[in-house]
């Protein structure tokens, strides 16, 4: 009879400890985006096509010249991408250097989207199959990188840029260049 | 105004919950009869009351009186009827108000019907009852009232998940809560015997069949969640490992094991302590499940609204009951006496052995859930999928099908192995003849040949209890048991069958344009437009044909609901005996061909056929002994009156 009590006390603690899990990660800020793993990583190395016909591609090496980027992953066909182009434009008036990579995009649908909301990309990579965004650890559209001049990721942001978050997007690209 | 009264229903409900647990502890613990007497009629007017305040909320979704938060938050005028009134508990409010109906009319039904048990014990069990409830009620009242109005009644309401509206989405989460919800009654039973140290076999007699009842909830529930997941969610599995399928399995597996827990302690008075733990780990697992599930502190596929307030409440809930009943056990652990020995080969050792595979797959299912939510406490993300799951569970799986195929052979507390050497050759013969042949003949992975094997053994030996007996007098309990065992080799033979066999092909298709995959042969004649009440779709119409036999359509979707904007793939099912032809329709392509998904899934129907198997098995089971206590009593009652004439 005794077995069984320490047996039952034991659950006793077990359940405790699960209780003490559970309360513990309930009192934890939940978060809500999945970062991608590659901050702080190397570029993977690729190779895209140009998107559209005023712009050329987009290839690894294209980042790692020196130059401090910002690497927006977007689409014509997003919602929320338009929303952001003002943000973007502002962020190259204070002299952003800005790629991208158009995901599962038509080069037409990316011209007559880069008409109306303005062009502030130096290249813009055509990635059909979400090939390079996957690698990226990016998990979905607007998302914007800054890479570094050896063309590492040294921040990541998810969603689309707001007119609020457009210093600390500056911020992380100067200190990206530092 | 009906808001009104199903919100004073309820606050009388819940005051009735107060009366019952208040009168059975102090019952139970004095002799005071007066107490004891307001008991059972306090539980059954809480559940009419109760039960009543669930209509009226039912009512609210089906007028759609906007001027109610909860109906303008999930319900939408122009939404189907069915969908509407099962809006009516496919939201926080409204599934919290059914679990304590649930709650409430299975306390009332034992009140009513339950007279074998020492009445101090029945006393203790609905005071227990009740304590639980009460706890949801506080939850409901205080913090989530499904009544609530609005100041300003908005023109139109939210709408509801696109993927819910669906006509199984209107019962499986019922099923299942139900099923969970009346593993409260377990619970009560064994907090009850507990307290007042009746862990006798009536006790497991009268406990029974209330699990039995609420197993069969469960079972069905679970089937019918796993195929609504195969044909909506349009990835052609059956089941993901995703935390809130696991939070329904977790119940079942210790309901399953406690139901055979309880057969032992019925039959032969041994298993006491282990029957007791079971019944209190069953209702914990439904209450750990609906807290994992609620308060969103896993990430699921399945998007309910996830509020950290509700996740503490039901914590706080979980910690006072779970921790309550293992502390009152643990105190108690020197009243609940070992029971009757017995031999290892018996069909108690069989049973052991049942239960033991079952403990250790229910604790692999809970590691493997919880495994991320610990690792992430230290830092570490991870997710935990079928790689763990599929062969770490089917260790313990795979030989307590052996086990089950000769267990219900044996005789109780001894038994010789010479008695059942001819069905143990014949199920053997009929395991490693297919287990060979499938080997030789195809190239099955390791896992899905066992499974076949097994399978046929299993359901070899299913039958054989009956050998030798009369059919027409067999009992039905016997029968449920046959039945039941025989669903779970067809459930097995289908998992194994489609993980094996299955063959897909993702092609893009130019309208008038071709495909094949497996058997069959697929033509896509046309893509084009259609709107239902709600949406609107492309769909694709198209004929397939089975091994050259006649063309039959098929008319997968691609719908899209506009209230809220969501996009749902509808798949166009082609059932034949032995297997389905899914097939999706995707994007079209730059070059205007449409993208197609088909899979030819050999006996994927069997295992949802399986499920049904085992819960009609269970049925049977409950019938039987429903009425073999019917008999008894209204035979007991004839005693009594011939006494009353002899004495008269």
């Amino acid at each position: 009879m005794n077995r069984l009590r320490w047996f039952l006390w034991g659950a006793v603690a077990v359940a405790s400890a699960l209780f003490a899990l559970f309360a513990y990660q309930l009192s934890q800020p939940k978060q809500e985006f999945v970062q991608s793993a590659m901050v702080g990583k190397p570029m993977p190395a690729f190779s895209l096509p140009p998107a559209s016909s005023s712009r050329p591609g987009l290839s690894a090496a294209d980042l790692a010249d020196g130059t401090p980027r910002l690497l927006n992953v977007w689409g014509s066909w997003c919602v929320p991408c338009a929303a952001e182009a003002p943000q973007l434009d502002a962020l190259e008036r204070s002299g952003a250097n800005i790629v991208a990579i158009a995901i599962r995009d038509r080069p037409e649908n990316v011209d007559r989207f880069l008409e109306v909301y303005g062009n502030p990309f130096t290249r813009i990579g055509r990635d059909d199959i979400s090939e390079v965004q996957l690698s990226l650890g990016s998990s979905g559209v607007p998302e914007t990188f800054v890479i570094d001049g050896t063309g590492r990721i040294t921040y990541q942001h998810i969603g689309d840029i707001r007119p609020e978050q457009v210093p600390k997007i500056l911020e992380e690209l100067r200190k990206a260049g530092a | 105004m009906i808001a009104e009264l199903g919100l004073v229903a309820l606050w009388l409900a819940a005051a009735l919950a107060g009366l019952q647990f208040l009168g059975g502890w102090l019952g139970a613990r004095s002799d005071n009869a007066e107490l004891a007497a307001l008991v059972r009629p306090a539980a059954v007017l809480q559940a009419g009351l109760c039960a009543f305040s669930f209509a009226c909320l039912v009512y609210l979704f089906v007028v759609t009186d906007l001027s109610v938060a909860l109906v303008a938050n999930n319900s939408h005028s122009m939404k189907p009827m069915i969908f509407k009134i099962a809006g009516a508990w496919s939201n926080h409010e409204g599934s919290m108000l059914l679990w304590v109906s649930v709650m409430a009319v299975a306390g009332g039904l034992i009140a009513l019907v339950e007279r074998r048990l020492p009445e101090s014990t029945m006393l203790a069990t609905l005071a227990a009852q009740a304590f639980v409830g009460l706890g949801f009620y506080a939850f409901m009242l205080i913090s989530s009232n499904p009544f609530a109005r609005l100041l300003q009644p908005p023109a139109d309401g939210n709408g509801l998940n696109p993927l819910l509206q669906d006509v199984a989405a209107a019962y499986h989460p019922t099923t299942l809560y139900v099923g969970y919800v009346g593993l409260s009654v377990a619970f009560s039973f064994a907090v009850g015997a507990l307290l007042t140290r009746q862990v006798t076999p009536e006790f497991a007699r009268v406990m029974r069949p209330w699990v039995l009842g609420a197993w069969i909830f469960l079972t069905v529930g679970i089937t019918a969640g796993s195929y609504w997941a195969y044909y909506e969610l349009g990835w052609g599995g059956w089941w993901f490992w995703d935390p809130v399928e696991n939070a329904s399995l977790m119940p079942w597996l210790a309901a399953t094991a406690l139901l055979h827990s309880a057969s032992v302690l019925a039959a032969r008075d041994a298993l006491r302590a282990w029957t007791i733990m079971l019944g209190v780990v069953a209702f914990s697992m439904s209450m750990i499940g609906t807290f994992l599930v609620r308060s969103g502190i896993l990430t699921s596929v399945h998007a309910f609204a996830v509020d950290p307030e509700r996740g503490s409440f039901i914590l706080i809930l979980l910690a006072l009951y779970i921790g309550g009943a293992l502390v009152v056990f643990a105190m108690r652990a020197s009243t609940v006496s070992e029971g009757e020995r017995f031999s290892p080969m018996s069909r108690e050792g069989a049973l052991v052995v049942n239960n033991v595979a079952l403990s250790a797959i229910l604790a692999i299912v809970l590691l493997g859930t919880l495994y991320p939510l610990l690792t992430e406490a230290f830092g570490v993300r991870v997710s935990v999928g079928p790689p763990y799951f599929n062969p770490v569970s089917a260790i313990f799986f795979l030989p307590m099908l052996l086990v089950m195929a000769v267990g219900p052979l044996l005789n109780w507390r001894k038994d010789q192995f010479a008695r059942v050497r001819l069905p143990v050759i014949v199920i053997s013969v009929a395991g490693i003849g297919v287990l060979l042949g499938a080997w030789l003949l195809s190239d099955m992975g390791l896992l899905p040949l066992l499974g076949l094997a097994l399978s046929i053994a299993v359901g070899v030996g299913s039958f054989l209890p009956m050998r030798g007996r009369s059919l027409r007098r067999l009992p039905l309990p016997v029968w449920g048991m046959c039945i039941a065992h025989f669903g779970i080799a067809v459930g097995v033979f289908g998992m194994a069958a489609d993980s094996a066999f299955q063959q897909e092909r993702l092609v893009a298709v130019a309208v008038g344009g071709e495909t094949s995959v497996g058997p069959w042969r697929a033509r896509l004649n046309a893509v084009e437009p259609i709107a239902g009440p709600n949406w609107t779709a492309m769909q694709a119409d198209m004929e397939v044909s089975h091994d050259g036999g006649a063309w039959r359509t098929a008319n997968p979707q691609q719908r899209n609901f506009w209230q809220p904007p969501q996009e749902t793939s509808e798949v166009a099912l082609i059932t034949r005996w032995n297997g389905q032809l899914y097939v999706a329709v995707g994007t079209e392509t730059e070059d205007g061909r449409w993208q197609l998904r088909l899979w030819w899934k050999p006996f994927v129907t069997w295992i949802w056929y399986g499920g049904l198997l085992i819960a009609l098995g269970g049925a049977l089971a409950l019938v039987g002994r429903v009425s073999v206590d019917l008999r008894r009593r209204s035979a007991a009652r004839q005693i009594a009156a011939r006494k009353a004439e002899v004495t008269a």
